[in-house]
């Protein structure tokens, strides 16, 4: 019964963002425009873009995250379904950690996937195309679940977008700095192992307190 | 009253005999504050020996360190006072959060004014990217956005308890946060000049050092108490004991 | 049953109301009253546990609900079924879409073929595979309605339920409520408008009152 709840949530959310196509898309695009808008800023060397590439696509990845953030609660929130989730006998933790799973299918894959290609762009090699993916694989799930607490603390209150940027973003700090450390130690010759152990440590922790401190927040905020 | 009784604590957990007992405390640590301030810079800026290397300038260690040190400590109290909210649902925990916060911010934003005022003569540069300015540049982050989100929350309890979880969450995140610009800043070389490291430091130095950290922890613990007060004042107004004082004063 | 002893609540340093008692055992309806902005729909929502209470304590079965235990409020929360003034409907989402997540979402089970069948019963059959998004304001009353039909919950909690709703609409909704109290249901509602329940056997429900008042 609760896995089926789990996945009815996981199911509707992506259905949801599949038939309102143009959010998820936006967030997307917004990735993509602000990994093009840095060359443009620095100038067109590729010694200086392969230089910076893990580091603007890293923020690019964080920022395009903290966008789609706002919208994991907010819908819910204001057509009463989140009122009925806190209601279910199906622990909310599990239903909020499904909302995240989704909300990561629909913001944080595509940028895994579309991140090589942009890093192309940046004239990375092959071998650091793959970690910086497979580093983006174990963080922005790690952004989905601990800015969900963010999104959370913010549901209805005024300046919600750039309380959310304030309150968020210093607790990215450690993912995007072994993140995009990840795709420098491959560029420099180091090993990136202990870079994507240090995600995956801070990934364990996340999927468990992640959705029970968001589900904390948002009983907060139906109150 | 027998401090180690539970019933001591419980009963100044209430806001109208914490008011009193606040109301006793503060005008001490003031004045110790005071009193401490003025041997701490004496000793820092008049006794102390000029360093060797980076002569008169260095002296604002006496100030940036404590700063430093009181910015983490408060951090500290205020995940503290908040574990204590959620747990207990004391009314009085919330509004010493909020209390402590703009102080905090403010030791984390001198730190930060003072660490670049060291760095100007040193390197040259207004601001170095070294481990611990990064890391007190994101403390001062997190204060503001507690300070910016039980600002924006209308009504109180929720504001109380969602700042609550913030500052918890914060906390926790503080080492990991520490830990990361750590190893980011090993990783790049960057600036490796540590603003505490000094090969030996004088006895004298370190004393200064002492007085103004605990004239620094003084002066928060008399201005915390003395702003958790008014705010007692605000929340409380509705009540008997309140419109006696209020009227006494008028 | 549902006992609430002497509810108050505070908000803007005020209490609320003065402080409500009542209960509510199976097959009773109890209709709260009270002028607006007295804090009916605060009640409500204390009752169901979605916001605190500055003094006194809801009962489930004997069970009280402030201690926070996690099987006593778990049981509670599967017996109850609250409506509040969001219909808690997407609008992207087709009715039978709706209906079906609803279920899976409240860990009950629910068959394709009765939530059609519900559909029907609101006469919705035709409109069940439509987003909600192009049905009218009434057909997605009648969703919720059909969505209330289905639910097996024991305590009903409804803030306004018979708002903006025409004719054909009201007679089902109090078809569907007589027939849940009838069957051993408990209703908690508020509403300005004056309600009649009508039992199978031609009989008026008794539908007992509960007045608020300032504190």
């Amino acid at each position: 019964m609760m896995w089926q709840a789990y996945w009815a949530v996981v199911r509707r959310d992506v259905l949801l963002a599949w038939r309102r196509k143009s959010e998820g898309l936006s967030a997307v695009f917004f990735f993509v425009v602000v990994a093009a808008l840095f060359p443009l800023g620095i100038g067109p060397e590729l010694t200086v873009l392969r230089n910076i590439a893990p580091g603007v696509l890293w923020v690019g990845a964080l920022l395009s995250s903290m966008l789609a953030l706002q919208r994991l609660f907010e819908a819910d929130f204001g057509d009463g379904t989140l009122e009925q989730m806190a209601l279910s006998p199906i622990a909310m933790p599990l239903l909020v950690g499904a909302k995240m799973l989704a909300h990561w299918l629909v913001s944080g894959l595509p940028l895994v996937l579309l991140a090589p290609v942009l890093g192309l762009q940046f004239d990375l090699s092959g071998d650091a195309l793959v970690t910086l993916t497979f580093a983006l694989l174990l963080g922005t799930p790690i952004l989905s679940l601990v800015g969900g607490v963010g999104a959370a603390l913010t549901l209805g209150v005024r300046g919600g977008g750039v309380l959310l940027s304030l309150l968020v973003l210093p607790l990215f700090v450690p993912v995007l700095v072994f993140g995009a450390g990840a795709v420098e130690a491959q560029v420099s010759g180091l090993g990136v192992q202990a870079h994507l152990s240090i995600l995956m440590a801070m990934l364990l922790p996340a999927l468990f307190f992640g959705p029970l401190a968001s589900a904390f927040a948002l009983r907060i905020a139906l109150e | 009253m027998n401090m180690f009784r539970a019933s001591f604590w419980l009963h100044y957990a209430g806001p109208q005999a914490f008011y009193g007992l606040a109301g006793r405390v503060w005008p001490w640590c003031a004045a110790l504050a005071a009193v401490l301030g003025v041997w701490g810079l004496w000793l820092g800026f008049m006794v102390a020996p000029a360093d060797a290397q980076q002569g008169e300038g260095y002296r604002i260690i006496f100030v940036h360190v404590p700063a430093s040190w009181m910015s983490m400590v408060i951090y500290m109290a205020m995940a503290f006072w908040s574990v204590l909210g959620l747990t207990f649902n004391t009314r009085l925990s919330g509004m010493m959060t909020r209390a402590l916060a703009p102080t905090g911010a403010m030791f984390a934003f001198l730190s930060l004014w003072t660490g670049a005022l060291w760095g100007k003569p040193m390197w040259g540069t207004w601001w170095v990217w070294d481990a611990r300015l990064t890391s007190e540049l994101i403390l001062f982050f997190l204060y503001l956005g507690y300070i910016a989100l039980t600002s924006a929350i209308d009504d109180q309890r929720r504001g109380d308890r969602a700042g609550a979880l913030i500052a918890i969450v914060g906390a926790i995140n503080v080492p990991i946060i520490y830990f990361s610009v750590k190893w980011w800043n090993t990783l790049h070389q960057g600036a490796s000049v540590s603003l505490t490291k000094s090969p030996t430091m004088a006895q004298v130095m370190l004393w200064g050092m002492l007085l103004m950290a605990m004239c620094f922890w003084l002066y928060t613990i008399a201005l915390v108490l003395y702003r958790v007060r008014t705010t007692i004042l605000q929340r409380e107004s509705h009540t008997a004991w309140v419109q006696a004082i209020v009227q006494e004063i008028a | 049953m549902l006992t609430v002893s002497n509810i108050s609540c505070v908000r803007g340093h005020k209490p609320l109301f003065a402080p409500v008692s009542f209960s509510l055992q199976p097959g009773q309806v109890l209709h709260l009253e009270g002028d607006n902005g007295i804090g009916k729909t605060s009640l409500l929502r204390i009752i169901c546990g979605l916001s605190h209470a500055d003094g006194g304590e809801v009962l489930w079965n004997g069970s009280s609900l402030s201690k926070q235990h996690p099987e006593v409020v778990e049981a509670f929360r599967a017996a109850l079924c609250y409506m509040g003034h969001h219909q808690s409907l997407k609008d992207e989402l087709t009715a039978i879409e709706n209906l079906l997540f609803d279920a899976q979402i409240a860990g009950r089970i629910l068959s394709y073929d009765k939530a059609m069948d519900a559909l029907q019963k609101m006469g919705l059959k035709n409109r069940a595979h439509l987003p909600l998004r192009v049905l009218s304001q009434g057909q997605k009353r009648r969703t919720a309605l059909a969505r209330l039909s289905l639910t097996d919950a024991k305590l009903w909690v409804l803030d306004e339920p018979f708002v903006a709703l025409d004719t054909h609409s009201l007679n089902s909704l109090q078809v569907i409520l007589a027939n849940h109290v009838q069957q051993g249901g408990m209703l908690l509602y508020t509403s300005h408008q004056a309600v009649k329940l009508l039992k199978t056997n031609g009989h008026l429900v008794d539908i007992r009152s509960v007045q608020m008042v300032a504190a």
